[in-house]
This record gives C-alpha cells, structure tokens and sequence, in this order.
C-alpha cells in the first residue's frame, strides 16, 4: 500500500518528498503549473510541454483514464508530471489504463503524493523554475546540477514532422506548419472540410507556395519563439502572399515576423478556463491555454499588426491580426482538446479567409 | 456593461417556510442578493413569511414584509410600494411560480412591474413539460421518449408505445412531489394519479426511464452581453432515478473525459442562452456510461440548491452576482469578489474535491419508507472538502450526525449480509453504508454495481476505504500507516477503533509526530491568482495557508446539517453571534459544514472553517487558531455536545458554564436546583431499566411522558397511556442505562407557554412570552405560537417573569436561556429548561426587535447587560399579534404518522402578523399552506376522549356553513348534539368509506384524534396518510382546529338565528 519513496527537486532547493509514478529516470525541466480539472491525456500528449514537468494543481489525475483516441501527439515530449494522487482504477468506457500505465509506455517521469497547491502558489509567487524529478535523496547534488542546468533551443526542431504528410480532405488546401501540433488542429481543419498538407517547422516560404495553399496555418510549439529562427525569416515572405492563422507559438512567431516582439512571462497561463475579451464583439471567450511566452502589447504599435484579443486578468495579448493583409493569430487554442470549444468560430474565420482571400 | 438606472425600487420574493426540496440556500441566496442590490443602490422590497431567516433581518432588505407568499398578499404589497421592478429567481420555486401567477393575474402589467434575471416565457418554457420537450427539440438536444398527460388514460396510451419503466414528474412542483417511477400498472394507478393530484395545473411529465445513467449537473450563468460560462459541474454518485437532493454528489464531475465534459459543457450554455436567462441557471442531464449518448433531465432557470453548492465548493458567490446580472452589469466588468485580483467572467477552477451527503430524517421517522428515487425526502445536506476523494466522503459522513462516523453501520456487524443486500437493492437512504460492511464482507464491486449502477471509480475508492482500514488493523501504532490513513480523511476514532486506542491516544501519537493537517483555501482558481478569502478546509498535506492573525480571536461552532428539530433559526443565531463577536473588536471564525447555509458564506464571517463538526475536526483547529474560546450556544445541540471534550481538552468555553449546562440538562441536579429555587415542576423520576421506569410511572400516576435524557426535538418522546405502552416503550424505543437514563414525568394537561431570556448572570431580559395554541404534550416546535400571550393573567404573567429570572440566574446563564413552561388547573410548572438558543429566537427578535443572539454574544463577550439598552426583565408589549406556524414536509414522506405529539416533526415555520389576532391567525395559516374556506365539507374522526370537545368545533363548522362527515361512532355524538352529519363507512367497510370522500376531492377539511389500539391505529394512519396525499389539511389536535374554526367565523357570517 505505500510506495517506494521518490523526490521533486526544485533549482531553489527546495524539495517535495511523494512516491514513484510512471518511469523511472531523471529528466530535467522546466516546472509549470496547470489548473485543468479535465483532459489530462491531451494536456501530457502536447508537445508544447517539452522539457517541461507539468504540476497539476487539481489532486485527483487521470480519474476518467487514458484511451486510444484523445492523445494530442503520438509521442509525448513532458518530462515529467506532479501530482496529488494519480488514480489507481479510473473509469470510462474508453478508458484502458492508468496514469502510471501511461506514463511508463511513454516514458515519462512522474511524482505523487504532492502538495501540488503548494507548488503552484511558489510558482505563482517566484516564477517558473527549473526542477527534477529524482529517485536520489543526495538533494545538494540535484539542485547543483539543476542550476548548471541548460535546455536546449532545439525543442520544436524535435517534435515537428520531418516529412510532409498529407491528411486529406476535399475543401481548401492548408499547409500546416508542424512546431509540434496537436493533433486536434489538423481534426478541426478536417472537419471543415481541408485538405491539410503537414509541413516541417523549417519548410521554407518557396516550398511553402510551390503547394498552392489556400491557406497556412502555424501550429503550437515548445519553447522561445526567438529560438525558430526559420521560422520568422519564412513568415516574413509570406505574410501578404496568402491567408495565415496561428495559434500559440505560431502567433508569436507571426508577431516576431511582424516586428514585435515577445517575452517569457512569470509563470505563463495554463489552464482551460482563461477569460479572454474578444476586443471587436465586447465579449468574453472562456479558452484553453498553454503558453510561457507572449506578445508584448507595446511592441505592437510600430507594427502592421493590431491587437484583437485580449486577456482579462492580465491584459495580455492573446490575439492579433494584419492591419492590411490577411492575417490573424492567437495565444490560445481554439481547437481545445482539453477545454472549451467556444473559439472555435476561428477555424471558420479562416475559412472564410481562405474563400474571400480578403481583410478580416 | 453598467447597471441600469432608470428602475430604482426592487420586489425580491423569498422561498418561504423551509420545507424538504427547499431549504436555507434560498436565505443564502436572498440575503446575497439583497445585499447585492443594495450595494450598487437600490431601494430593495423583500417578502418572505418565514421569520428564521437571515434575510427577513431589518438590515437586509429597505423593506421588509413578514407576510404570506400568496398572489392576494404579494399583489397588496405591489399595488403599495409600486416597485419597478421584480425578482423572482432567488426565491426557489416559489418565487417562480408567484412571478408566473402575478403575471396571470395583470397585477405585473397593471402596477407597470418589470420581471428581472428571467423572463417570463422562459420560465414557462424551462418548467412547462411540453414547452421545455419542443425547446430541446428545436434546439436538436436529445430529450427521453416522454408525454405530457393530463389523465391516467394518457399514461395508459403513453405505457403502450413506450412501456415501463418510466418516470413520473408532475409540472410546477418542488423537489419532484408526487413523482416517482412505475414499473408496473399497479405503480401507474398509484404514482400518475397522485402526481397529478400534486400537479396545480393537473399535469404529469411520462417520460421513459434512463435509470442507470450518469447523472450530471451543470451550474451555468450568463448575462445581458451574452457572456455566459460554467461555474462548476458536478456529478451524483447515485444514477439517473435518485432525485438530486438525495443524491450524493461529487465536485468536479470524476468520471467523464474532457470530451463529454465539453459536450455537455456546450449543450448547457447553449440552453441558458436559448432561454435568455440573465443570471444563473441549473442543468441536469443523463449521461450513458458506455458512449456519448446522453439526455437533458431538467432545467431550473434560477438559483437552487445545487448553485448553493456550487457557490460553497468553488468559492464563487452565484446568487450575489446573478443579482447584479439581472440589474445590467455584465460578467466582465465585475470583480470576482472572491479573489479581487481578477474577473467574474471566468470559470473557476479548484484543486480539492467536494462531497455532497443529504441528511435524511429517518431518525425521526423510523417507519418512514427509505426508499429513494424521484421524490426528495433529505431535508438538508453536508459538505465537506479533500484532497482526496475518500478525505472529502469521510469528512461528510462524519458531519452528518447519525452516529456514523465512517463507511459503515456503528453495528454493522449486527447485520446479515441478506439484509445488506436487500438494503443496497432497495435503494435505502443508507445504502453507502450497506455498500461499506458489504465490501467489508467480501462482496465483490462487480455485485453491487449490478444491484446499484454505482459507477467502478466510486465503487474502487471505497474499496479503498477498506483496504486502508485492513492495512491499519494489520500494522498496529504503526506511523507510516497513520500519515497514510489520514491523508485518505480517517478520523482518529477509526484509526483507533482499528488499533483497539482510544481516539485520545492516536491524537496523542499524530501529535507526538506532528501529524496535524493543514489548511488550505478555497479561491475559485486553484492558486492562479493571488487571494485573500478566509474561507478554509483542512487536510493532510505541507503547506498550512491559514496563518493566525494577531487578533483575539472567538471560534463559533455551526449547527451542521438541516433536520428536523434543528434547522435554519440555529443558523440565524450563530450569524447575529458572529456580527456581535465583530461589534465588540473580535476576529470572529466560524466552523460549520452545511453548503445552504449563510453562516457558510466566507463574507460572513472573519474566517470560515468549512470542516465537520467533530471533537477532533474543531481541535485540530483550535490548535491552529489558538482562540479565546469557543461558542457553543449558538449551534444548537451540535455545538452543546462538544462542549464537554472541548473542556476537558482545555479549551475554554465561553458563557454558561459547562457545569451550569449540566445542571440543567442532568435530571437529578435540576431538580436539586428547583427545590432551592422554588420553582415547581411536574412530578417526575428517572429510570435506567424497565423495572425502574414501571415503579416509578406507578408512584407518579399515568398518564406518564417519557423521553430518554440529552434530546433534541423530542426524540423518542412519547406520552404513555398504562403499563403495557410504558414497557414496549423501554424495550423498543430507548436503551436506557445508568450513563442515560429515561425521564418519566407527569402528563400534566394545560396551556403551553414558552419564554427566552438573556442573562449575563445578574440582569435578566425577558424578550417576550409566547403562548401556545396547542396544550402541552405537542412538541413546542410543531406547536402554533402566539405573541403577546392572550390568556395569561397579570399574576401569571408576573409568576412566568419571576420564575424565568430564578431559573437564569440559579443556572448563572451567561447568554442565551429557552424555557418553557406548563399552565395547568394546579399552576405553573417549568417543563423545560434549554440553557441555549432555540428555536424561537429569530421568531422573537424579529417581533420585539431585541436582538437576542446579539445581545447573548455581547453578555458572553462580558457586556453588562444594565448597558445595552434595553432594560431588565420582561420587555414592554409589542402591538398587534404574531404568530409562529409549523410547516410540514408530510406529503414528501411516505408511511409517516402526521399525528403531532411530543416528537417534533415539522421542517420549517411561517409567521403571521396583524392588528387583530384573528387576522394574524389567519395569515399564519394561509402562510403554512393552509388554504382556509369559508366553507365546503369538514370530516371528524375522533377518539372517544374527546368527542365532547370535538362536537362543540363540530357545531361551529357545521353553522358556518359547513357540510359535515363523519363515521357512525362520531356521528351518533353529533347528531345527539343536533349537527347536521353525513355518515360515511369506516376504512374497510363499504364502497363510500371516507377514504374515497378524500380521494374523490369532497372533504376539504380533516380533523382527526389519535385512537390507541391496534386496528382503530391503523386506521387513523390511514386517514391521516390519505389526506396529506390529497392535499387536504389533517389537524389532529382540536386546539388547531378551534383555533381555524375561530379564524373561519371572524372572516364570515354566522347563520344563526339571532
């Protein structure tokens, strides 16, 4: 009944004692919190989370189960996961296996028997830190090599596609630019009707047109935008060329290609229940969110880009379009998996972008 | 967008007495919205008629009107203060269907009255059955095969395309009276007609049962700018077929995937926004646990008992804001008052679980059915919160004051499994604790899923439960074990239990090990944001959050769970006890675990524990408050019953002294007291066997009342007749022994008077008297009350002021004192002595406007009463006349003897007033439910002891203008007497028995004595049983029926020859 002991290390010193989950290992990350109380199997399958250790802020993880259908990637690139309890028996009728199960077959570290609350509170209060989670009890040792610690810049180079692929449909063709996609965004072009061609993260603007797309979509992504150089260089042809939307790291790559600039935030936004203002319609959207970086709003002013959405505790950027051009971003997902669907008139705000080919 | 300006006075309407499927989350919700609308500046009317609560306080509302909720009164009170407009989806189902018959009426139209937060036609189509089915089906949403009937031959037709089983719910009325579910014709004929009795528009809802089905609840709400959102959703442990209020209920939902989160997420929204509804709103569907199918069950398009909850498990205030809503202000530009840090338009999110237990009151009505399904018999819940699932159902279980403290039966062991089984078959309200000694006994969770259609996650954790309970058995003191058990909410009293210690002895080792919980806050957004809400819960974890401040500090213990002999009056004292702890500079902390409630509401007080009321629980809270001391008046029998432990654990308890409380609640000691005192009381003696009990009754002289010692609401009070009742008494309904000894005292038949009084040790306040209606022998609180006494005599009053200020000051009350006394032939007699508040203080603080519990807590606090203002001994008379009605949950509670006696039974209570005592009679009836005809057809059943008084009531029916019937025994009496009788057959007898005069609608009133004897007792259950489940008002005490009898000929002629 009680568990061999295991320790989440964090690069202050501080150190939380819980018990073995998932893989064994030590994997280094970056630890963030997450307040969903539902989609933990899309939430760990999001590629957005590598070298990150997701905190989950809610104690009772994986009560619904793991199935064959909602992963948001086939290979999940978190490092690792804290939580309160993960749940033993869940119970779904799609459900196979646990969360320990999960975890094992996708190697991923995890904790429990966390004050998960307490964690998120510290990094509320101080930020985001670096943290591991540790099978040691030589916790000097831990936090020395945590704090000489450095990530890599080569996060989305990892989980991006390295071929095309093509997922078809009979409507507008889409180049999806794959930073490490969750699959849902393919799904809910698809379902409108695209025909999406998934492109590396590195695809050029040339190869790019050579497709004829009625439209390019920029995907979610792990890590700093500044670090997808390609990227920006790629988005800086395009822009004016053809219909764009992005979401996530996309929208920051679309406003760094742009002229504005971006930067890490104290802790980021990650949750299902984020209060975004869409500025035009006064109206609140509630939005699934996922991000560590944002547009700085200020940057925006010299640019050709205005600000559509905004979010309402913070009064961060959470959407922007081309004043001209057709052009649109945002912070968050409309595609949810896991969250609410209420944004997902975006989609079809880039169809009709794709049909009218004019200003939105 | 900002509030609107160009209406400026509001008409709020409340939810009345308390009744089962309405309880005091409507007081939470009025009060929060009163509030709420006075805050941004308007002129605010309230009407309520039940006193007991919080917000019919002066302070509430501008104006504040103590009247019956009928359209006649409501329309007076519109055509008075010409409002501008209406509220009326705060006040549950009866301030709906008030608003939907004010509109009937043009009273809204003519007084140029605008309904606020809902309008009009979306009530209708969100509560009319075939409105509601053809909204969801434009809209595409699934909805179960159903139709609308309106005669048993429509449920016939509906049987033949849609078979059984299928679910009863007739329209417009509360917490599903009258429905249920039939598998067969026999249930057809019973369940359709009664729920179309129950209907007021003769209307049943047939609709093919989804039993089995997840049940899910969505509390949504949206404002004028079209922002709508999901506070929290919720699911029922119980399957579909279980009503909601006794259903246990889980927060956030556990079983459902994002997926079916978000389709019934949209679904929801999408329903509050085709109905436009301007404020919050419930969502109830059925989910398939094996796919996506799912139905939409209900709709309520206002606040309820489950946004009650849901405002107490995520912290989010939903009443509060649907009230600004329904004024024009919009989710975005208000703060989320419970962070202050961000926005209302957001979804809160929490990081602990919630569990929602209904109490039920069987401990009341042991022959009540237990059987659960459409119909909601709980009359009140508990909360508790965890951070794990099993912490937050233990925690509940431990507040429900049954004497269970864990997952199963104090003698569970006593049970065969048969038993066992037959009770989680049949769905009894105790199931989860069957569930509990079944796994104990190796019943596999295959079993009870098959016989329960309890979900395996549920099922798993409490397994779970047991096998921690193994583990602990097995691993003796062992601390591993210890930590372990109390992070999964098992008390010490368990982990003792399992480890053969006292609970004393494990506090010991936890406190050795420093196993002590922590703290953390409740605030809407799992830590997202900064926050500063004072409301906290404890568990097993790191980090304690709840950091004492520098203050002095009073802990003030709730009442818990709503029941019947301690309900909503308990809560309003301990609020007015929290308000007084402020007024005098300390930081007042509350402990309580009822979700309805506004003593739960964190602005409330300075810090809010929402934990169970145990020895432990409060302990473990002392230890971190570290208070002054703690209050126990307050919090009804509740509080009182910890106040030993507390004490001999040092903690201080503040007022009366633990050994003063003692003296008047320990037989011997009172007696010693009364003697030296010299104030009387009836003959009586105690026993602690059955030989004991017969010897004394004998020495006493019968007719004896019996009661076992340490009772709230005259439990298991009984007045016995000879020696054959008094021994079937001591053996089936107490266990008397020498730590609890039975009562036995005189039945002394006379006028019951009632008086509270507030003491600081010298100066005694004497509020006012009340007298009874009822003679002694119905439980005060089922008694009718009248305020001034109208037929005490100066002396007698001056007797009642002298010995109520013996009685406090012999007992050095410091607070709050309750007495109540008997008038008989031989004088007066001190029944009772409750040296705490009770149930009629709200009652009289409202009419004397002396603020009792304030004044209490201020004495306890060491204010000398010579200084508050108000001078010693019995208070100048009040004009005009009030009085306190009881309020029955009967027609909710099948096989449940409404004969009133010493054992409490009602739920709630109305209050009249008026210039004259009749019309304040009358009000106070028609406020009960009591629909009071000038005439129509009186039955009289009487028992052959009173049908001298009986004949003289039937005389007076019968000359104005009543119609009589009665059986040939009461008959022969009558017609002696010259009244005019129409014989009808006795039960059994015949084809025109008098139970068909009552099903067939032709008698309007019953009036019917208790008769002892087997058959004869059977028979009046029937009768009595029959006319609650025909609506018809049984009064079983001829002093009620005088008393309508007087009300009757002051409002009409009399036809009499003059």
């Amino acid at each position: 009944m009680l568990n061999d002991k295991r320790y989440l290390v964090l690069e202050d010193g501080s150190v939380y004692e819980g018990y073995k989950l998932g893989a064994d290992g030590e994997c280094p990350g970056e630890v963030v919190f997450n307040t969903s109380m539902s989609g933990i199997q899309e939430i760990i399958s999001d590629n957005s989370y590598t070298d990150q250790i997701i905190t989950f802020s809610y104690p009772l993880i994986g009560s619904s189960g793991f199935n064959t259908e909602d992963s948001e990637s086939l290979l999940p690139t978190t490092s690792g996961v804290v939580v309160r309890e993960a749940v033993e028996h869940p119970s779904n009728f799609r459900s196979v296996e646990n969360l320990d199960t999960y975890l094992k077959r996708h190697k991923i570290v995890g904790i429990s028997g966390i004050d998960t609350r307490s964690i998120t509170k510290k990094i509320r209060n101080n930020g985001v830190m670096k943290g591991q989670i540790t099978d040691s009890s030589d916790h000097e040792e831990t936090v020395e090599a945590l704090k000489s610690h450095e990530f890599s810049s080569d996060q989305v180079a990892r989980v991006s596609t390295k071929t095309p692929y093509i997922s078809t449909g009979r409507g507008h063709r889409v180049a999806l630019i794959d930073f490490g996609k969750k699959e849902n965004i393919v799904r809910s072009l698809n379902q409108r009707g695209c025909d999406v061609t998934v492109l590396p993260h590195d695809s050029t603007a040339k190869t790019i047109m050579q497709m004829k797309p009625d439209g390019v979509m920029l995907s979610n992504g792990p890590g700093n935008p500044e670090d997808v150089t390609e990227a920006i260089g790629m988005l800086k042809e395009l822009i004016g060329q053809v219909p764009i939307f992005g979401i996530c790291l996309g929208h920051q790559l679309i406003a760094l290609a742009g002229g504005a600039s971006t930067y890490k935030m104290k802790f980021g936004h990650r949750g299902a229940n984020q209060s975004v203002k869409n500025i035009a319609l006064d109206k609140v959207e509630i939005t699934s969110q996922n991000h560590g970086y944002a547009v700085d709003a200020e940057s925006l002013k010299n640019t050709d880009f205005e600000m559509t959405h905004i979010a309402i505790n913070d009064d961060t950027v959470e959407g922007i379009k081309h004043k001209s051009a057709p052009v649109f971003s945002v912070q968050y997902h409309p595609e949810a998996a896991a969250g609410p669907h209420e944004s997902s008139y975006l989609y079809d705000q880039f169809i009709d972008l794709m049909t009218t080919k004019e200003d939105i | 967008m900002p509030k609107r300006k160009d209406i400026n006075t509001i008409l709020v309407i409340g939810s009345g007495p308390i009744i089962i499927g309405q309880a005091a989350e409507f007081d939470y919700a009025g009060t929060q919205a009163c509030l709420s609308l006075k805050e941004e500046g308007y002129r605010v009317i309230l009407v309520n008629s039940n006193p007991a609560t919080i917000m019919t306080d002066q302070e509430i509302a501008d104006v504040v009107y103590i009247e019956p909720l009928t359209p006649d009164f409501l329309s007076r009170i519109i055509r008075k203060e010409q409002p501008d407009a209406l509220l009326p989806t705060l006040g549950g189902q009866v301030g709906l269907n008030m608003a939907v018959e004010l509109d009937r009426l043009g009273v809204l139209r003519e007084n140029d009255v605008e309904l606020l937060g809902t309008k009009l036609d979306s009530i209708k189509q969100a509560e009319d059955r075939d409105l509601f089915r053809n909204l969801m089906n434009d809209m595409g949403v699934p909805v179960p095969e159903s139709d609308i009937i309106n005669t048993i031959d429509e449920a016939y037709g509906f049987v033949e395309t849609v078979g059984y089983p299928f679910i009863v719910r007739p329209a417009f009325t509360m917490g599903g009276t009258g429905g249920g579910i039939c598998y067969n014709e026999e249930d057809l004929k019973e369940v359709v007609a009664n729920g179309l009795k129950y209907s007021p528009v003769s209307q049943c809802l047939l609709e093919k049962s989804i039993a089995g089905f997840k049940e899910i609840e969505y509390e949504v709400m949206m404002d004028s700018n079209d922002n709508a959102i999901v506070v929290c959703n919720m699911e029922n442990i119980d399957p579909v077929g279980i009503h909601t209020g006794d259903s246990i209920v889980v927060a956030p939902s556990q079983t459902m995937t994002d997926k079916e989160h978000q389709m019934l997420r949209d679904v929801s929204l999408s329903i509050i926004r085709k109905l436009e509804i301007e404020g919050g709103c419930n969502v109830q569907l059925a989910l398939d646990p094996h796919s996506f199918d799912y139905y939409i069950i209900e709709v309520n398009p206002r606040v309820s008992r489950s946004s009650a909850l849901a405002s107490k498990a995520t912290g989010y205030p939903i009443a509060k804001l649907a009230a600004k809503i329904a004024v024009g202000m919009t989710l975005d530009e208000m703060i989320n008052p419970v962070t202050n840090t961000s926005f209302a338009a957001f979804e809160p999110t929490i990081d602990y679980v919630v569990s929602k237990i209904p109490r039920f009151p069987f401990d009341k009505f042991e022959k009540g059915e237990r059987t659960l399904g459409t119909q909601m018999k709980a009359t009140g819940e508990v909360m508790a919160i965890g951070r794990t699932y099993e912490e937050s159902l233990l925690k509940a279980i431990r507040s429900l004051e049954y004497g269970v403290h864990h997952l199963g039966l104090p003698n569970g062991d006593d049970h065969s499994l048969e038993y066992l089984i037959h009770s989680i078959k049949a769905q009894s309200d105790e199931r989860l604790f069957f569930i509990g000694e079944a796994i104990r006994r190796g019943v596999t969770l295959e079993e009870i899923h098959d016989w329960t259609k309890i979900d395996f996650y549920f099922l798993n954790k409490f397994k779970h439960i047991i096998d921690i309970e193994r583990a602990l058995k097995e691993n003796p003191g062992s601390v591993d074990y210890l930590k372990w058990a109390k992070k999964f909410g098992f008390s010490d009293r368990v982990i003792g239990h399992r480890w053969e210690m006292s609970e004393d002895e494990v506090f010991k080792i936890r406190r050795e090990e420093g196993i002590m919980p922590v703290y953390k806050m409740v605030d809407t957004c799992a830590a997202e944001f900064e926050s500063n809400t004072p409301y906290f819960y404890g568990t097993y974890e790191t980090e304690n959050e709840s950091l004492p401040s520098d203050k002095e500090k009073i802990l003030v213990l709730g009442s818990g769970p709503i029941r019947i002999g301690q309900g909503i009056e308990f809560d309003y004292a301990t609020v007015h006890a929290v308000w007084a702890i402020q007024e005098a500079g300390y930081e007042a902390i509350i402990v309580n675990n009822n979700p309805e409630t506004v003593s739960t509401d964190f602005s409330i007080s300075d810090k809010l524990y929402f934990e169970p009321l145990t020895h432990e629980d409060v302990m473990n809270i002392v230890h971190n408050e570290n208070p002054k001391g703690v209050v126990v008046q307050f919090g009804g029998q509740t509080a009182i019953n910890l106040a030993d432990r507390l004490s001999e654990n040092g903690v201080q308890i503040l007022g009366t002294s633990l050994d003063d409380i003692d003296r008047a609640e320990d037989r011997k000691r009172f007696e010693a007291l009364l003697q030296e005192i010299k104030v009387p009381q009836p003959h009586g003696k105690t026993a602690t066997n059955e030989d004991e009990a017969l010897a004394n009754a004998r020495h006493i002289g019968f007719p004896v009342l019996v009661r076992p010692s340490y009772v709230l609401g005259g439990r298991a009070m009984e007045i016995v007749y000879d020696e054959s009742e008094l021994k079937n008494y001591m053996r089936n309904a107490v266990k008397a022994s020498p730590e609890h000894p039975v009562l036995i005292d005189s039945y002394l038949t006379g006028k019951e008077i009632e008086v509270d009084a507030i003491c600081d040790g010298e100066n005694v306040i004497i509020p006012g008297i009340m007298e009874h209606i009822e003679r002694a022998g119905v439980h005060s609180g089922d008694s009718m009350a009248v305020y001034p006494p109208v037929n005490l005599s100066q002396d007698e009053i001056d007797m009642l002021v002298d010995y109520t200020e013996r009685l406090a000051k012999g007992l050095n009350i410091i607070g709050i004192i309750n007495i109540q006394f008997v008038l008989s032939k031989a004088g007066i007699f001190v029944l009772e002595v409750n040296p705490r508040s009770s149930r009629t203080v709200p009652f009289l603080s409202k009419i004397t406007e002396v603020p009792m519990a304030r004044l209490a807590m201020h004495a306890i606090l060491g204010t000398n009463l010579a200084d508050s203002g108000f001078p010693p001994g019995l208070q100048l008379e009040k004009d005009g006349y009030y009085v306190k009605a009881p309020v029955f949950s009967f027609s909710k509670l099948k096989n449940v003897d409404i004969t009133l006696g010493p054992e409490m039974k009602s739920t709630g209570e109305v209050m009249g007033k008026d210039k004259t005592l009749n019309k304040a009679l009358y009000k106070s009836l028609v406020a009960s439910g009591l629909d009071v005809k000038d005439h129509g057809t009186a039955l009289f059943t009487i028992a052959d002891k009173d049908k001298d008084e009986a004949v003289e009531l039937a005389k007076r029916f019968s000359q104005c203008g009543y119609r009589i019937l009665s059986t040939s025994g009461t008959a022969d009496a009558l017609k002696k007497a010259g009244i005019p009788v129409v014989i009808v057959d006795k039960v059994g007898e015949g084809d025109n028995t008098l139970l068909r005069s009552i099903q067939n609608g032709n008698v309007q009133i019953v009036v019917n004595t208790m008769t002892k004897g087997k058959e004869v007792e059977r028979d009046g259950f029937r009768i009595r049983r029959e006319s609650v489940e025909n609506g018809v008002p049984c009064l079983t005490s001829l002093d009620t029926a005088r008393t309508l009898i007087e009300v009757i000929e002051s409002m009409t002629f009399n036809m009499n020859e003059m």
